[in-house]
């Protein structure tokens, strides 16, 4: 019955998004039903359209873990776009270092690698620096919080525009191939490539993009799940989040669970970077990011912040981007940023629980879960 | 070094500054009020986008001006509702605002110009260059005095510090909590529509590009205070003129990357919170929803 109830909230919500997201696309000229059944139609086709949403869902079904744990110790992180930014880069700056990728820059001079790995001491090397170094930087503002009292909010969105312009430094001045017109470092070493899903699954085509992180990402849901329920670590920061003075009285260390939530948090977020770099486009490419971090919101809170829910929320909206495409073709009046819209209404409403509460607690269907 | 510090460079750090005033003004009177407000980015972009396209159908930026503050108000209404109303998490709502509002104004000038990249382009009569930077330093004294000098700002203030308090003596916290969201909402507008017919002549997408979010980090750096927090626009005004200014510019054969001018405000707001540089201290009961004892 818990489970029930956990689940008919978001429901709920998403409903009523797409309630009022079609009261906007008939308000703008266009019959919604048509509109969205372009959107799952296109989205649920086999093989392009689920390879294509399994691929979006990717990178959001990491932010998404990444938002969840934090919000789990009582902290929102509104700095995935940065943390996932600079470990992306981390990713590439590895493959390219120890990927036997001579780099000509800016200067003209080429730059020799440090090594050339074979793949397996590679990628594993370029998955921990995406982990290490978006912890590192969803770290920094725990550490400030812990420290100082800098409201997490406040400082993980200045480290978000920190992160662009230092990432942006980086790939114009030094790891941009000589020549290139486009904000992008040069490509990195073949070995550090992981395969996509199609070179190993059958019947799924090996030009859909969706690619190893794929995996990961669900196993990321795993570890998630064992770290927060089935561990020392997780049961503080969870303690925490619920209630910090009780947490700080019952000795638990709560500065240092600050610190080490949004350190496992940034480096959850860091985890796009294997996607987007070592899957996709072989490259940092600069402003990749499609607002994964702010998507990670969305998705954390339809989720629940629980990691299964946070797949599925993933999933949905995955399926609403891919969705997306065919509604810049063929609708008259829509165009595809009617997604952005539907997830700042879905978030809108989960946000405002209360407004559900109220209506639908008279009769018995939503009442308030001890959670 | 001549060539980079003129009169030019003062202003264009005005100009700069200008829209940022706006919002962070705006800014002051929610989170006075005890409504933290990250929504400025979305509120400014809907301010920018309705002074773009109702100006063009209008052809009178006064009207344009006018349905951006009314549309800024409105979007800003939805922020409140959420987290008055319904004790959302006001960070929670305002992200949800920006992401909002980086997806209506695509798809509705999609829709009504057939382009969701940016809407048509205004005639130059049709712009209003220099109003807004008039009327953000105008109320930046207005604001003072309000905030400090009239019952209305008392009343204010002692919502966000101490909304028990108020509430016994007889002020209603969701009406001064409304009216201090609604107000971000009129002014923020203001500030879009100063980058849409003021700077430029037409709305493009994103085209604050984190401007709500620098006015955000100035009504920090500048603690919550009218002219502080106009100064600190100015700096922060003063940082991006500077990095537009030395783009190409080479000294002894190096190009100065203006990444690093570009980040400082953010940097320097970091320093500030983590109080290196005196503490700022937020208002006592932001981001508290307030729940009537019954």
């Amino acid at each position: 019955m818990k489970f029930l109830r956990e689940l008919m909230f978001p429901v709920i919500a998403v409903v009523a998004a797409f309630v009022v997201g079609g009261i906007v696309v008939w308000l703008v000229g266009d019959n919604p039903f048509q509109v969205y059944g372009l959107m799952l139609g296109s989205a649920l086709t086999w093989p392009d359209g689920i390879g294509y949403t399994l691929f979006y869902a990717t990178p959001i079904i990491f932010t998404g873990l990444a938002v969840a744990v934090a919000f789990r110790c009582g902290l929102l992180n509104i700095g995935a776009e940065g943390q996932l930014y600079v470990a992306a880069f981390a990713t590439a700056w590895v493959s390219i270092k120890l990927g036997g990728v001579v780099v000509t820059g800016m200067s003209g001079v080429p730059v020799q690698p440090w090594a050339n790995l074979p793949g397996v001491a590679l990628v594993p090397l370029a998955v921990a620096a995406a982990i290490v170094v978006g912890g590192v930087w969803g770290g920094i503002p725990g550490w400030l919080k812990a420290r100082f009292g800098a409201h997490e909010v406040i400082t993980t969105i200045m480290m978000n525009f920190i992160a662009v312009g230092l990432v942006s430094y980086f790939t114009q001045y030094h790891y941009r191939s000589q020549g290139d017109p486009i904000m992008e470092t040069a490509a990195i070493g073949q070995s550090a490539y992981i395969p996509r899903l199609g070179s190993f699954i059958p019947g799924l085509p090996e030009r859909l993009p969706v690619n190893v992180a794929f995996l990961l990402a669900i196993v990321a849901c795993a570890v998630v799940y064992v770290f927060l329920w089935r561990t020392k670590w997780g049961y503080e920061i969870r303690a925490t989040g619920a209630n910090p003075l009780a947490a700080e009285y019952g000795g638990i260390n709560v500065r240092r669970q600050i610190v080490l939530a949004m350190a496992v948090s940034g480096g959850l977020a860091g985890l796009v970077g294997v996607n987007e770099v070592l899957g996709y486009h072989h490259r940092y490419y600069d402003a990749f990011s499609d607002n994964y971090g702010f998507a990670g919101i969305a998705v954390a809170l339809l989720g629940r912040n629980h990691p299964v829910g946070v797949f599925f929320a993933a999933l949905l909206f995955a399926m609403l981007q891919r969705g997306g495409i065919p509604v810049d073709a063929f609708s008259e009046h829509v165009s595809k940023d009617l997604v952005q819209v539907l997830q700042g209404i879905v978030i809108l409403f989960v946000a405002s629980e209360a407004l559900f509460r109220g209506t639908f607690g008279r009769f018995g269907l939503l009442k308030r879960s001890k959670v | 070094m001549n060539q980079i510090f003129t009169v030019n460079l003062l202003f264009s750090s005005i100009r700069l500054a200008t829209p940022l005033i706006l919002a962070a003004l705006g800014g002051m009177f929610s989170e006075r009020s005890g409504v933290i407000n990250i929504a400025l980015e979305g509120l400014m972009l809907a301010g920018a986008f309705t002074a773009a396209s109702i100006t063009y159908y209008a052809g009178s930026p006064w009207v344009g001006l006018f349905a951006a503050i009314i549309a800024g108000a409105a979007i800003a209404m939805l922020h409140a509702v959420a987290c008055i109303r319904f004790k959302a998490d006001q960070v929670v709502s305002g992200t949800a605002i920006n992401i909002l509002l980086t997806g209506i104004p695509a798809l509705l000038s999609g829709a009504f110009f057939l382009s969701s990249g940016s809407t048509p382009q205004i005639p130059e009569g049709h712009l209003i260059p220099y109003t807004p930077v008039v009327i953000a330093f105008a109320l930046v004294p207005v604001t003072w005095y309000a905030l400090n000098r009239t019952p209305f700002g008392l009343r204010l203030r002692a919502v966000g510090e101490n909304p028990e308090a108020a509430d016994a003596a007889g002020v209603s916290v969701p009406l001064m909590r409304y009216t201090g969201v609604l107000l971000s909402g009129a002014l923020a507008g203001i500030g879009g529509a100063y980058l849409s017919i003021g700077q430029s002549s037409l709305f493009t997408r994103n085209m604050t590009s984190g401007r709500g979010f620098i006015a955000l980090a100035a009504l920090i750096f500048g603690k919550w205070r009218p002219v502080q927090t106009m100064l600190a626009c100015l700096l922060f005004g003063f940082t991006e003129a500077i990095a537009i200014q030395l783009q190409g510019v080479r000294f002894g054969g190096e190009e100065i990357p203006n990444q690093f001018i570009q980040i400082i405000p953010y940097v320097l707001t970091i320093v500030v919170l983590a109080g290196f540089i005196g503490q700022s201290r937020a208002p006592r009961a932001l981001g508290i929803p307030y729940q009537k004892e019954r």
